[in-house]
């Protein structure tokens, strides 16, 4: 007991937090399956691929993976790139000297399967491990690809927000007064601007990516969190310790970064979580209104919006409703132990 | 002649979880009589006080509590609220949160005298404003429908009192009744409570720290240690022949004189001349009204000279010391370190300044960063001002420091530099913010009511660092203090401020011996030191 006490008063101030962090089981069981799942989703294309990720064809190596040359290559009529299930490729495969090392799961998030016998959306089988969507895309890669594609994107929304919204806060706060008064005012009138009318205008006149949805969101999800750093703000910088660090001549960037920022993000990290379960939310609704990511993009959303149309095709709708669940709550635990990381009270 | 005693308490014990917070104490106070439970903060004084009314939550309590022989421990919750504001009444430290800010004076005594005495509501009224007018809160009439904001803190606390004494209670608790008041004020409302504890005969018990309020107020006292009562007995024995050796402490913690004579040729470091300060209030959108905090202040500062600054709330004195250093522009007048001018200075020249003067606040828990580790608060400085050195040079700088403050392995604390500021006590936070000033060598050192929030053992050794620091590094103090006892202990020279005006200046000595100007005998008079 006191061996703890004395290793817990030695360490480093880091330490110390990350100690606080892992003080929290179910908050490092969350982060551990977490990382898991931005792991296995990082390697996407190695785990779900309907191109082998190896291939020998007439004593020659081919990594169709990185580089998919045309079906002539390998005894096919066409000079299109070669369709890996294409049951004519699978005979020239199995033929003595060639071989292809395919991926575990062999579709990948935009590939449709062309040969498939029963009618899409077809139910879980041995090839399909969660069935086909409407189209015919194997929905264990959808998965896989859109929640790559929904985590990355609110990791950056959420980052952009942090940033935005922080400074925002920051400067009105700290420096009070006539800024405060019209930056307050200024924000307000930008926080009118109807957001969803924005998107949809944005939407029909620009081609839909993930880049423009970004911008778009990102012009408007900081509001909530300057607030929130202002009024920590405007109570921090009147406390001593500031006034001390004034005395002590530093620069205001050097005050707000050092002494009012560290005691004004209880906010911030306090909305972490949900902030991020918001983002993957959000493009989930853009998505599932058709003002998402382009068609060709595996996501969420799509996959939901599949899910209503088709409510007989369980397959679809329970896993993606899962996944979602399973975020958004893993995030909320996570956040429960960054808490009390960050709180240097807690011993 | 031994009458049953008002109100016994009878080996009170109360423990939250693990730790005890009151040990096994057992007193006893006899009708009409003023008692006094002292002790530092963390004693259990108030804990013990509260327990008295059954208003600790979350403890487990053994032991008896008889009031007029009945015991409070074993009564019903329906009794005890029966008993509270009646039989025993209770007012706090701060009348600005114990009363309720959405309700006027007479709204929460009328509500009293109405649940317990089940007066109408007119009949409530008018005993209302006969309780005001008997504790001399002017006007009563028209102050009984003011909300609490509207009054001073003196007349907040009068309309507490008027509150508890409603229904003319058996006994009456004050839980550090005047901590929160300016001294003059203070005196004020213990003479108050002193003649109406005579006219209705009630008895007092006193929950202070105070120990010139129990000399001069109280029968009869309880020193308190760490939840134990350690000595009880007649106020005067007591403090004429303390027996146990933490009374003796306590008694001798009172500020000794720590000043060294000053050499006749000390330079002048830092000097005002004629300065002003003056706050702009909006009054809605165009127009403003302006306040002068500080008029026409003027002072010299020599080497190794400790400046003293005295006066009560908003008589300017701490605004008069953030211009000083220069964090709060001026608005007339000129403010000069050894003769250069450093109000509204250049940037450069005031980052110069900046290490030259320094400052220590009051509150030990507000003036640190949470966020920070000891050795990033005291090390900012040097790594802003003292780039010179290398980092391995500026550490050293440090830890010697923080030895000199009395924090450093040697002296039993351990790995100071990786805590953070709320694994220390008060005293030693406020040694943290002292070793962050002083680490700079700084020549001038404004301190402001740097032991107001410490306790009288803790203060006394505070003070005596500042002294010693003083005679080795011959800094010059700028010492802002409403506590006259310890402005004696440690200025040269004293101004009383009234009203953002400098009322009297003088030597230390000559000025508490013979004060010229009426406001400062008051303040003497208030503080029972003339």
């Amino acid at each position: 007991m006191t061996a703890l006490a004395l290793a817990r008063t030695h360490a480093s101030p880091n330490r110390r937090m990350w100690n606080r962090f892992r003080r929290n089981r179910l908050g490092v069981w969350s982060l551990r399956l977490f990382i898991v799942m931005l792991v296995v989703s990082a390697f996407a294309e190695v785990l779900s691929n309907d191109k082998p990720l190896v291939a020998r064809y007439q004593g020659e190596l081919f990594f169709p993976i990185l580089r998919n040359d045309p079906e002539v290559r390998f005894g096919g009529d066409f000079h299109t790139p070669t369709d890996w299930s294409d049951p004519f490729i699978t005979e020239q495969f199995a033929k003595p000297g060639n071989w292809m090392l395919r991926a575990p799961n062999r579709h990948s998030g935009s590939s449709t399967e062309y040969f498939s016998k029963p009618p899409n959306p077809s139910a879980p089988d041995a090839n399909h491990w969660l069935g086909t969507d409407q189209v015919g895309r194997d929905v264990v890669a959808r998965l896989l690809y859109g929640f790559r594609v929904s985590i990355l994107f609110a990791f950056a929304l959420t980052a952009i927000g942090l940033v935005l919204g922080l400074a925002a806060g920051a400067v009105q706060g700290y420096f009070g007064g006539r800024i405060d008064l019209t930056a307050q005012r200024l924000i307000e009138i930008w926080a009118s601007i109807p957001e969803l009318y924005l998107l949809i205008i944005f939407a029909s006149i620009f081609e839909p990516s993930i880049g423009l949805l970004l911008i778009l969101l990102s012009l408007f999800g900081w509001i909530g969190l300057s607030d929130y750093t202002r009024a920590e703000f405007l109570r921090n910088r009147s406390l001593e310790f500031v006034k001390a660090a004034r005395a002590m001549g530093l620069s205001n960037l050097q005050i707000i970064w050092r002494h009012v920022l560290p005691n004004s993000l209880t906010p911030a990290i306090t909305f972490l979580p949900f902030r991020l379960g918001a983002a993957i939310l959000s493009l989930v609704a853009l998505d599932y209104l058709g003002l998402g990511v382009p068609p060709d993009v595996a996501s969420l959303g799509e996959l939901v919006r599949q899910g209503k149309s088709n409510l007989d095709a369980w397959w679809i709708i329970f896993p993606t409703f899962a996944l979602l669940v399973l975020t958004m709550l893993l995030l909320t635990f996570i956040g429960d132990a960054l808490r009390d990381a960050f709180d240097t009270r807690k011993s | 002649m031994t009458a049953a005693p008002l109100l016994e308490v009878d080996r009170l014990s109360v423990r939250f979880g693990p730790s005890t917070v009151v040990d096994d104490v057992s007193f006893s106070i006899a009708a009409g009589e003023k008692f006094a439970l002292v002790g530092e903060s963390g004693s259990g004084k108030s804990i013990t006080a509260l327990s008295v009314l059954r208003l600790v939550d979350g403890a487990e309590t053994t032991g008896a509590i008889r009031f007029a022989g009945k015991d409070l421990c074993r009564a019903s919750e329906r009794e005890m609220r029966g008993i509270r504001g009646t039989e025993i009444a209770m007012i706090f430290q701060e009348p600005m949160t114990a009363l309720n800010p959405l309700f006027t004076v007479g709204n929460q005594i009328g509500e009293v005298l109405e649940t317990h005495l089940g007066l109408h509501k007119n009949a409530a009224r008018a005993r209302a404003i006969e309780l005001l007018r008997r504790t001399g809160i002017p006007e009563p009439e028209r102050r009984i429908d003011n909300f609490p904001h509207q009054l001073s803190g003196g007349q907040r606390q009068r309309a507490m009192i008027a509150m508890a004494l409603a229904c003319e209670p058996k006994l009456l608790i004050c839980d550090e009744p005047t901590t929160a008041l300016d001294v003059t004020v203070q005196a004020q409302i213990l003479s108050l409570l002193d003649q109406l504890q005579a006219e209705m005969g009630m008895a007092l018990l006193f929950i202070t720290h105070d120990l010139n309020l129990v000399r001069r107020f109280t029968h009869r006292v309880g020193v308190m240690e760490r939840g134990k009562l350690v000595e009880v007995g007649d106020t005067e024995s007591v403090f004429a022949d303390p027996q146990h050796a933490y009374t003796r402490k306590l008694l001798a913690s009172r500020p000794q004189r720590e000043v060294q004579p000053l050499a006749a040729d000390a330079p002048i470091v830092l000097a005002a001349e004629d300065v002003g300060v003056t706050f702009s209030i909006a009054r809605g959108w165009f127009d403003k009204r302006s306040f002068a905090a500080v008029r026409d202040a003027t002072l010299r500062l020599r080497r190794g000279e400790t400046l003293g600054i005295v006066g009560e709330s908003g008589s300017g004195k701490t605004t008069l010391g953030m211009a000083l250093l220069a964090l709060q522009p001026i608005s007339a007048g000129a403010i000069e370190l050894d003769g250069q001018r450093i109000d509204n200075a250049a940037r450069g020249t005031l980052r110069a300044m900046r290490r030259r003067v320094q400052v220590v606040f009051q509150d030990p828990f507000a003036s640190l960063s949470p966020r920070m580790t000891v050795g990033q608060i005291v090390g900012e400085g040097l790594a802003l001002h003292r780039a010179d050195l290398s980092k391995a040079e500026r550490d050293a700088l440090m830890s010697e420091m923080l030895d000199e403050v009395g924090l450093s392995e040697a002296q039993g604390v351990d790995d100071v530099l990786q805590r953070y500021p709320h694994e220390f006590s008060g005293g030693q936070r406020q040694r943290i913010a002292i070793a962050r000033a002083v680490v700079l060598r700084p020549e001038v050192l404004v301190l402001d009511e740097p032991t107001s929030a410490l306790d009288v053992s803790v203060q006394q050794q505070v003070l005596a660092l500042l002294a010693r620091l003083q005679r080795h590094y011959g800094m010059s103090y700028v010492f802002i203090s409403h506590d006259l006892a310890v402005m004696r202990a440690m200025a040269h020279r004293v101004m009383v401020m009234k009203d953002g005006a400098i009322v009297e200046e003088g030597d230390a000595e000559a000025l508490f011996d013979a004060p010229r100007e009426s406001y400062t005998k008051a303040l003497l008079a208030a503080a029972h030191l003339a």
